[in-house]
């Protein structure tokens, strides 16, 4: 019996089309747009100017808060100004933008092959390289990892779950990475234990990725305390809470942290950020991107700079055909559709997705029917029909009391609607207005 | 005959006891009002808009009573006349206040804004705006799928077929100020209404430098500062890259509006915009 | 070319209410065969005719009265007018007919605003409203034969209910229960076919187990204890389960999605509910069948039964 979660779930066509390729190195652009707010929390603040000469892995702008993560430049070059830039949904924001030059490194980063000791390193030292390299969550929700390392008062981890899942369509580049940096991997885990000073770790992965299964079970007896879960292919599998109940059967509790029931939850390329961050002293500069899409000509797993326009990454996978109704950055269940194709990739980028304008294009929205079937697979036990139908009227109070904000807006419930309804779409209004009353309140 | 007896007297009985429990009832639970509140609840609209900022006019009503003086109280619908009127009962004095209207903040009309892309989600602004800034490169500008028709009780807003952008009816606006809350993007102000309804604005509320502004909307504001100048009550500002025309200070003399390169600020004279 | 942007998710299951409606279409074709070949052309006319009637009632309501879109093509008018069929007997005049489908369409489903808003499943409410204005038509059930080319015409004979009720005449075999060579309405004769429609509804994921199971094993288990009790007075409840319109009702009626709750655990209070309902009008009533009336007041419960069992929450 494979573990999954336990209320809920969808099974959408896998279309992972861009499996068992090994991630290929992305010649650098000429050109990168580094956005300051690549996290959740504060911007970062900025430390160069316009003119200023940098070089790969320099830190340019630093965390200005708890909740923040420092920015390096991911290129060397020139910074070429200092801009407002449009984000993936058209709100302009800071961003440093250089021209490239050379690829010059900084000289503390070790090059592929050589390592760093990291025996007996105490758990402060690990998070402290943890926030210096910026790293954060890379599945998508960006929160920095070193907050999410460094546990309330009272709180106590006993188990790391690494979230392997990739349970959305089309998405592989966690698989790629996890084929191909198999080692490492799990090393970053052993990493992540001791700075978490837990005993055990569970590397979650969905069964449509038995050949990662195999090749991490095979190294995993070496690695004391790690063990690999092999999970049912069920979305959302990935999802925080529902990992969680699948690997530990343990539940978080509604607007709780998962530090509540002593689980600490990081992606495999967080993973793979960490290792790099501690045993090659490497900033967070580059990541894999999945680029994929049933038009594209190569659908094919890319190890991109951050800041890269996401048209060079398309270009390096055939081109955008000529009908595109959608680029979309993520994958299609909970991915952000892009204003354009100028927009950069960023640390949470994890797939370059392109939608046809047949299947990008919405039917139109008819009467529910209460088929009942958007009940049958929310994965947190709401009536996303319910939820819908008091956001027409405006009733913010009682989507509160029928537990809106437990919603983690895995769009299964709109998915799924036989009268197209935009389901999701009403929950995340209603959600916007609940925070918002409550902010007023407080 | 013997089965009518019993009849009449059941039925009887039963009237009398529900009769003297809803006596009982009604005067027990009675609630005590005081007598004007509904005497002024008569004269108001009835509109139950919120425009006051009471729930709904009988809330208002309440308030009214209970308040020492008038000031800071208005229902925006009724206007001076209906306050007057409700001075009059209450034996209060009420302060004068200018008549005032909805002004859209905005005139990126779809000729002067190209369209970027096509927003296929929810059609309410609110949730539009939750994740992105419009289908065109303004992303202060107005989104055009009718929050505020939806929350006018009024019927006074409509989205004009061409322009795309919402119409405010002057006669049937009542500044209640409904529609100013519900445009996420805070497009709709409460301005004067002015003498006979002419008054002057900066229909743009794009904060980006002019370059990007004017890339994205023709009418847009670009901060070009020739307005600043040219005013001859120093009523103009710039903040944030934004024309502020100082309602207090401006003496609709219509200067800026003549020397706007972009046609951001509007001259609104009796129902018929002039610019642009 | 201009980049689409929307909220996620950017993908749909293909799902719709067509697939839906018609799904549900091709889970009841066995049991119309059937009907076919022991009613033959009664059957054919009265199904036709329901079906016809009440698109063409739902078509002129929006068309005209409500002056709105018409949505016949969705499927769900061509779904009521062959439930309609189904609960009625192959020899009904047509005018009747006519008179049914107007009270389920007009009245059952486009007074509260058409597909989706409607409180009672609106066939039942056609049939029940038939039922109680012309009894003896409604309860006058045609002999089955083999492709008899009849309507109105028809010979007619008891149902095993009424069997049971009156304690007369030989009860039907099984394997006539089974295979439906019994009379009564010309939807609800044939148990296997209409097995085979739920197998196939089940298999297409249009509707869950709990319903069905919880009428069917309500009924059994009830009637069980009362033939325990007095075999003499009290028919086996396979008998009351395979005869009269329980499984058509329990499978397609009851299923229903705008009128049946939304939670599993709804479905099986609103299903158990169906079944005691039922045996007991079945049993204590006047009615030999009290299926349709078991469903309608159900179907009142519903909002209750959606307002009071929420579904299981991730974690309370």
């Amino acid at each position: 019996m494979l573990k999954t979660f336990h209320i809920g779930g969808i099974h959408p066509p896998e279309c992972k089309l861009s499996a068992g390729g090994k991630p290929v190195v992305l010649p650098v652009p000429g050109q990168v747009v580094i956005p300051l707010s690549q996290h959740a929390g504060a911007p970062a603040k900025l430390l160069v100017a316009k003119g200023d000469e940098v070089r790969t892995g320099m830190l340019i702008a630093e965390a200005s808060g708890f909740i923040s993560a420092r920015i390096h430049s991911s290129v060397s070059g020139v910074v070429s100004k200092i801009d407002d830039v449009a984000d993936a949904g058209g709100y302009r924001k800071q961003a440093v933008v250089i021209d490239v030059k050379d690829d010059v490194w900084e000289d503390a980063i070790l090059r592929e092959g050589q390592t760093l000791p990291t025996d007996d390193l105490p758990a402060e030292e690990i998070i402290e390289r943890i926030k210096k390299a910026g790293i954060v969550g890379l599945g998508g929700a960006m929160f920095p990892t070193h907050v999410k390392l460094t546990p309330p008062p009272g709180c106590k981890a006993d188990v790391l779950i690494i979230n392997g899942a990739e349970c959305e369509p089309y998405l592989t580049a966690d698989h790629a990475l996890m084929l191909e940096k198999s080692e490492e991997i799990l090393t970053g885990v052993r990493l992540l234990m001791q700075a978490c000073q837990v005993e055990r770790a569970c590397i979650g992965i969905e069964n449509n990725k038995r050949d990662a299964i195999e090749k991490l079970s095979a190294l995993a007896p070496h690695y004391p305390g790690v063990e690999i879960v092999p999970l049912k292919v069920c979305y959302p599998q990935g999802g925080e809470k529902q990992l969680i109940d699948a690997i530990t059967g343990r539940r978080v509790a509604s607007g709780a942290l998962p530090i509540s029931e002593g689980a600490i939850v990081d992606n495999i390329g967080t993973v793979f950020a960490v290792y790099e961050a501690i045993v090659r002293n490497k900033p967070l500069i580059e990541r894999v991107v999945s680029v994929t899409g049933k038009q594209i000509k190569n659908p094919c797993n890319l190890r991109v700079r951050i800041g890269t326009p996401v048209r060079h990454l398309i270009e390096y996978a055939g081109g955008l055909p000529e009908d595109t109704g959608k680029i979309i950055g993520g994958g299609p269940m909970m991915g952000r559709a892009l204003i354009n194709a100028d927009i950069p990739v960023t640390k949470g980028t994890s797939g370059i997705l392109l939608i046809a304008s047949q299947e990008a294009q919405r039917q139109s929205s008819r009467n529910c029917i209460r088929c009942a079937k958007c009940v049958a697979i929310c994965c947190m036990g709401l009536e996303p029909n319910y939820l819908m139908n008091i956001s027409e009227f405006k009733q913010w109070e009682l989507m509160k009391k029928n537990r809106v904000m437990d919603c983690i807006e895995c769009g299964s419930c709109s998915y799924t609607c036989p009268a197209h309804r935009p389901i999701l779409d009403h929950i995340r209004m209603g959600k916007n207005e609940v925070r918002k009353q409550e902010a007023r309140n407080a | 005959m013997d089965f009518i007896l019993p009849a009449v007297l059941s039925l009887g009985l039963i009237s009398i006891i529900s009769a003297i429990v809803l006596y009982i009832v009604s005067k027990k639970f009675e609630v005590r009002e005081d007598p004007r509140i509904a005497e002024i609840q008569a004269i108001l609209p009835a509109a139950n808009c919120g425009g006051c900022g009471y729930p709904g006019c009988s809330g208002f009503a309440a308030a009214c009573v209970a308040a020492s003086s008038l000031d800071g109280l208005l229902c925006p619908v009724g206007g001076a006349a209906t306050m007057t009127r409700l001075a009059g009962i209450l034996g209060k004095t009420v302060e004068r206040s200018d008549p005032r209207i909805a002004v859209l903040h905005c005139n990126g009309r779809c000729e002067k804004r190209p369209r970027l892309n096509r927003y296929d989600g929810l059609s309410v602004c609110a949730a539009a705006s939750l994740l992105y800034g419009g289908e065109t490169g303004c992303s202060y500008g107005c989104l055009g799928m009718g929050d505020c028709v939806a929350v006018c009780n009024f019927n006074a807003i409509r989205i004009h077929p061409e322009t795309l952008l919402p119409e405010i009816d002057e006669a049937r606006c009542t500044a209640c100020g409904a529609c100013a809350k519900a445009c996420p993007k805070q497009l709709i102000r409460m301005l004067k209404k002015g003498p006979d309804s002419h008054r002057v604005y900066v229909a743009c509320m794009n904060k980006e430098k002019g370059a990007v502004a004017r890339k994205a909307c023709a009418a847009a504001c670009i901060a070009c500062s020739k307005c600043v100048k040219i005013c001859v009550s120093q009523a103009i500002t710039l903040e944030n890259n934004l024309a502020r025309i100082d309602e207090e200070k401006c003496i609709l003399c219509g200067q800026c509006v003549a020397e706007c390169p972009t046609s951001a600020i509007v001259e609104h004279i009796k129902n018929k915009i002039e610019s642009c | 070319m201009k980049l689409i942007i929307s909220p996620s998710p950017h993908i749909h299951s293909g799902d719709s209410i067509e697939k839906n409606m018609y799904g549900v279409l091709v889970a009841l074709a066995p049991a119309w065969i059937v009907s076919l070949v022991y009613f033959g052309l009664g059957a054919l006319i009265v199904t036709l005719l329901s079906v016809l009637s009440c698109v063409l009632f739902e078509y002129l309501i929006q068309r005209f009265l409500l002056k709105g879109k018409t949505t016949i093509g969705d499927g769900s008018a061509i779904l009521t007018g062959t439930l309609l069929a189904f609960n009625l007997p192959s020899n009904l005049p047509a005018w009747i007919i006519l008179i049914g489908a107007l009270v389920a369409i007009g009245i059952g489903k486009m007074s509260f605003g058409g597909l989706g808003n409607n409180i009672f499943n609106p066939a039942l409410v056609g049939r029940v409203f038939l039922l109680i204005s012309f009894p003896a038509p409604m309860t006058d059930w045609p002999e089955p034969g083999f492709f008899p080319p009849t309507y109105t015409d028809a010979v007619t004979g008891a149902t095993t209910l009424e069997m049971i009720k009156g304690h007369f005449g030989d009860l039907p075999a099984y394997s006539a229960l089974l295979s439906g060579k019994i009379g009564g309405s010309l939807g609800e004769v044939s148990a296997i076919a209409l097995l085979i429609g739920l197998i196939y509804m089940l298999w297409r994921k249009i509707i869950t187990w709990h319903i069905p199971l919880s009428v069917i094993a309500t009924v059994a288990l009830f009637t069980g204890i009362m033939h325990g009790v007095d075999p003499a007075l009290y028919a086996h409840p396979a008998l009351h389960v395979l005869s009269g319109g329980l499984l058509l009702g329990a499978i397609f009626m009851a299923t229903d999605y705008v009128t049946s709750p939304m939670t599993g655990k709804g479905m099986i209070i609103y299903g158990t509910g169906i079944g005691i309902i039922t045996v007991v009008i079945r049993l204590f009533g006047a009615y030999p069948e009290g299926l349709s009336f078991a469903i309608l007041i159900m179907n009142a419960f519903t909002p209750l039964i959606n307002r009071y069992v929420k579904p299981e929450r991730f974690k309370n």
